[in-house]
C-alpha cells in the first residue's frame, strides 16, 4: 500500500514512541503517506489504522482534525499563503490576490490542468518573511513579492 | 545602540551555513553548563533553586515561574516522567522559536537536558509546528549530532545520566500550542485540551508526570546555570529576570527577532526594528501575540518591555510578538481578520468557544463589511463575556480578549464604520 522507502521512515518514526503506544506515530505516518500518495483516501487512512494497530476511527479524526492533511485529491501543487494579521500588513493578500489572478481560481480551488491548489493558510510561524507561502506541506517561501511568485510558478510548471 | 548581554543569541550567525553545528556552538560556551553540572556533581534541587533565583518565567506565554513549575514534578517516583518542548509555535506574531531552532539548536537541546536532569527525567520530546518542515529536519540533525558526540543517550559524558531525546511533528493545528492539546496530539489523538487538574506534573504524557516548557524557555537556561540565576535576575528586572526574544512584526522596517532584557522601553525596541515603514506614525501594537488586548501607540510608547510593565499598560507580554500597526491600518479590518482566526482553530470541545468564536467573527465580520448596527458593539461584549473564563482552555479567553480591547480602544472607528458602512482610513 505504501512504498517501502515510506515504510521504512515510517518505522523509523514509530520508534521515538513506547512500544505500547505505536499510535503516537500516527500524524507523521499520515504526513508520510499524504507526501507519497499527494492526499489521504480511506484506503490510504485504513492502510495506516492497520500498520498502526488503531481502529480506523481514530486515524479519520486526526486526519480530519490537523489542517495540513488533504482529503481529496488535489494540485500536483498545494500553495498555501498565510493571510493572517500579521502576513497581511506586510502583503500577505496582494500575494494571495496576485496568485489568485496568476493561476485563474480562488481559495481551495484547482486549476483545470491540475497543476495548482490555492489555499489560505493561519499562521506559519513566520511572520517576520512576509509575505509566506507553503508549496505542499514542505517548502516554505518567504518574501514572496509578486516578481517571486511569478519566479515560483514558472519554475513549478516546467 | 545600546550593547547588551545576550543569552541566547550570543555569537549566533544566521548567515553562517555551519553556525548552527555542534562545533560551532561549543566554541561558544555550548554544553558547558551540561558538563559543569556533571564534572561538578551538582544536585538537582541546586538547579532547580538557581532557576528559581533566576526570575525566569515561561517564554510561551502564560509567564508561569519556571523554577516553580520544574519543582511540582514528583521526586520519588517509580517508573517513566516526561519532559515536553513546546516549539509548536502558531501564535500570530510569533517566530522567535523557529529562529532558535534553526540558528540554534544545540541551545534548546542542551536546555532540555539540563531540566532533564533537574527533574530526573530520561525521555524527552519536542514538539515542532506542522508548517516549519526545514526546522524539523535542521533538529532532526542537531539531535543526530548530539547522539554522536555522547550528549544525549544513555549514561552521558560517563555520568549515571541518561536522556533521549525525540522530535514530533504537528500537521496545522493552532490549539496544540496549549500544552495538554499538544500531549493528546503527541499520544496520536485529535488535540483537544484536557480538564485541569490534574496538571501535567502529576498525569501528563501517558498519564506520566510531564513538564511542558517552550522553546525559549529551556534556551534560556544554559546562561543560567553559567552565569548564576542571581546574573540572569540582574540582566532585567525584579520578577522580570533576564533577556528575551521579541518577534517584531507588521509595519516596520526590519521585522525579525531581537534579544533585549526585560523592561528595555518598547521605543529601544522600535528603533532595533528599524523605526515605522515609511516613516508613519504608530496606531496600535498588539505586544505579546494576536491573543492578546491591544494598546494604543501613544501608551505603548510609554511602556517597557516586561511583564509586570505591559500588564501595567493594560495587555499582556504573552509569547514577546509584537504586531506594530500604522496610522493606515483598519482596525475593523485587523479584528474581523484575527476573529476568523481563532473561529477556525477553536478545537470545538466547549460550546461557549466553539459557538461564540463564530458569533464574534459573523457580527465583526459584518461590521467590516458596512451592515453592522450599532448594537452590534454591545453584543459583541456581550458574547466575549460569555466566553472568557468559561472553557476548559485559554483559547476561549484568546478569542474574546482582542475583541474587546479593539471595540475599547478604537471604538469611534467601529462606529464610523457601521455609520458610514466604509472605513475612516
Amino acid at each position: 500500500m505504501l512504498s517501502s522507502e515510506s515504510i521504512k521512515r515510517i518505522d523509523r518514526e514509530i520508534a521515538k514512541y513506547p512500544g505500547d503506544q505505536k499510535r503516537s506515530a500516527v500524524m507523521s505516518t499520515l504526513a508520510i503517506a499524504q507526501e507519497e500518495k499527494g492526499w489521504l483516501a480511506t484506503e490510504t487512512m485504513d492502510f495506516v489504522a492497520e500498520y498502526l494497530d488503531m481502529p480506523p476511527i481514530a486515524v479519520y479524526e486526526v486526519a480530519t482534525f490537523y489542517n495540513m492533511y488533504d482529503l481529496e485529491p488535489l494540485g500536483k501543487y498545494k500553495l498555501t499563503v498565510c493571510t493572517n494579521l500579521p502576513c497581511a500588513l506586510s502583503g500577505g493578500n496582494n500575494a494571495a490576490d496576485h496568485l489568485k489572478q496568476k493561476l485563474g481560481i480562488g481559495f481551495n480551488q484547482t486549476t483545470p490542468d491540475g497543476m495548482f491548489t490555492l489555499k489560505e493558510g493561519e499562521c506559519m510561524g513566520s511572520c517576520g518573511d512576509a509575505p509566506v507561502l507553503l508549496v505542499n506541506n514542505r517548502r516554505m517561501c518567504s518574501f514572496m513579492s509578486n516578481d517571486e511568485i511569478d519566479q515560483l510558478l514558472q519554475e513549478l510548471n516546467k | 545602540m545600546t550593547e547588551f548581554t545576550l543569552t541566547m543569541t550570543n555569537g549566533v550567525n544566521a548567515s553562517d551555513p555551519e553556525n548552527w553545528r555542534l562545533k560551532s556552538y561549543e566554541r561558544r560556551e555550548g554544553y558547558a553548563a551540561l558538563k559543569k553540572i556533571i564534572s561538578d556533581r551538582i544536585s538537582p534541587e541546586e538547579i532547580i533553586e538557581e532557576v528559581k533565583k533566576s526570575a525566569l518565567r515561561g517564554r510561551g506565554g502564560a509567564g508561569f515561574p519556571t523554577g516553580l513549575k520544574w519543582s511540582f514534578m514528583p521526586k520519588q517516583y517509580e517508573g517513566e516522567k516526561y519532559l515536553v518542548c513546546n516549539s509548536d509555535e502558531g501564535e500570530p506574531g510569533t517566530f522567535k522559536d523557529r529562529d532558535i531552532m534553526r540558528y540554534n539548536p544545540h541551545i534548546l537541546i542542551e536546555g532540555m537536558l539540563i531540566a532533564a536532569y533537574a527533574m530526573g527525567v530520561k525521555t524527552g520530546y519536542n514538539y515542532i509546528h506542522g508548517e516549519i518542515w526545514d526546522t524539523y529536519l535542521r533538529m532532526e540533525e542537531a539531535i543526530d549530532e548530539a547522539r554522536a558526540a555522547g550528549y544525549l543517550g544513555d549514561r552521558i559524558l560517563g555520568s549515571d545520566f541518561s536522556f533521549q531525546l525525540y522530535n514530533h511533528h504537528g500537521y496545522g493545528a493552532y490549539i496544540c500550542g496549549e500544552e495538554t492539546a499538544l500531549l493528546e496530539s503527541i499520544e496520536g489523538k485529535k488535540g483537544q485540551p484536557r480538564f485541569k487538574p490534574p496538571f501535567p506534573a502529576n498525569y501528563g504524557l501517558y498519564g506520566k508526570p510531564t513538564t511542558i516548557n517552550n522553546t525559549e524557555t529551556f534556551a534560556s537556561v544554559p546562561w543560567i546555570i553559567r552565569n548564576g540565576g542571581e546574573k540572569y535576575l540582574d540582566l532585567g528586572k525584579p520578577n522580570n529576570g533576564g533577556t528575551k526574544l521579541f518577534s517584531v512584526s507588521g509595519h516596520v522596517n526590519k521585522p525579525g527577532n531581537y534579544e533585549i532584557p526585560m523592561g528595555t522601553p518598547f521605543s529601544v525596541l522600535l528603533e532595533m526594528a528599524g523605526g515605522m515603514r515609511g516613516g508613519k506614525k504608530l496606531k496600535g501594537c498588539i505586544p505579546g501575540g494576536s491573543s492578546m488586548p491591544v494598546l494604543p501607540g501613544d501608551v505603548m510608547m510609554e511602556t517597557d518591555m516586561d511583564y509586570d510593565s505591559i500588564a501595567k499598560a493594560g495587555s499582556m507580554l504573552g509569547s514577546g510578538a509584537v504586531i506594530i500597526m500604522d496610522e493606515t491600518t483598519c482596525m475593523v479590518k485587523a479584528l474581523d481578520r484575527l476573529s476568523y482566526f481563532y473561529f477556525e482553530e477553536s478545537c470545538g470541545q466547549c460550546t461557549p468557544c466553539r459557538e461564540g468564536t463564530g458569533w464574534l467573527y459573523r457580527i465583526v465580520n459584518r461590521i467590516e463589511n458596512g451592515k453592522g448596527c450599532m448594537e452590534d458593539l454591545d453584543l459583541l461584549d456581550n458574547i466575549a463575556d460569555n466566553i472568557q473564563g468559561r472553557t476548559i482552555c485559554a483559547l476561549g479567553d484568546a478569542a474574546a480578549m482582542p475583541v474587546r480591547a479593539m471595540v475599547e480602544h478604537f471604538r469611534d472607528e467601529f462606529i464610523y464604520h457601521i455609520e458610514h458602512k466604509k472605513c475612516m482610513v
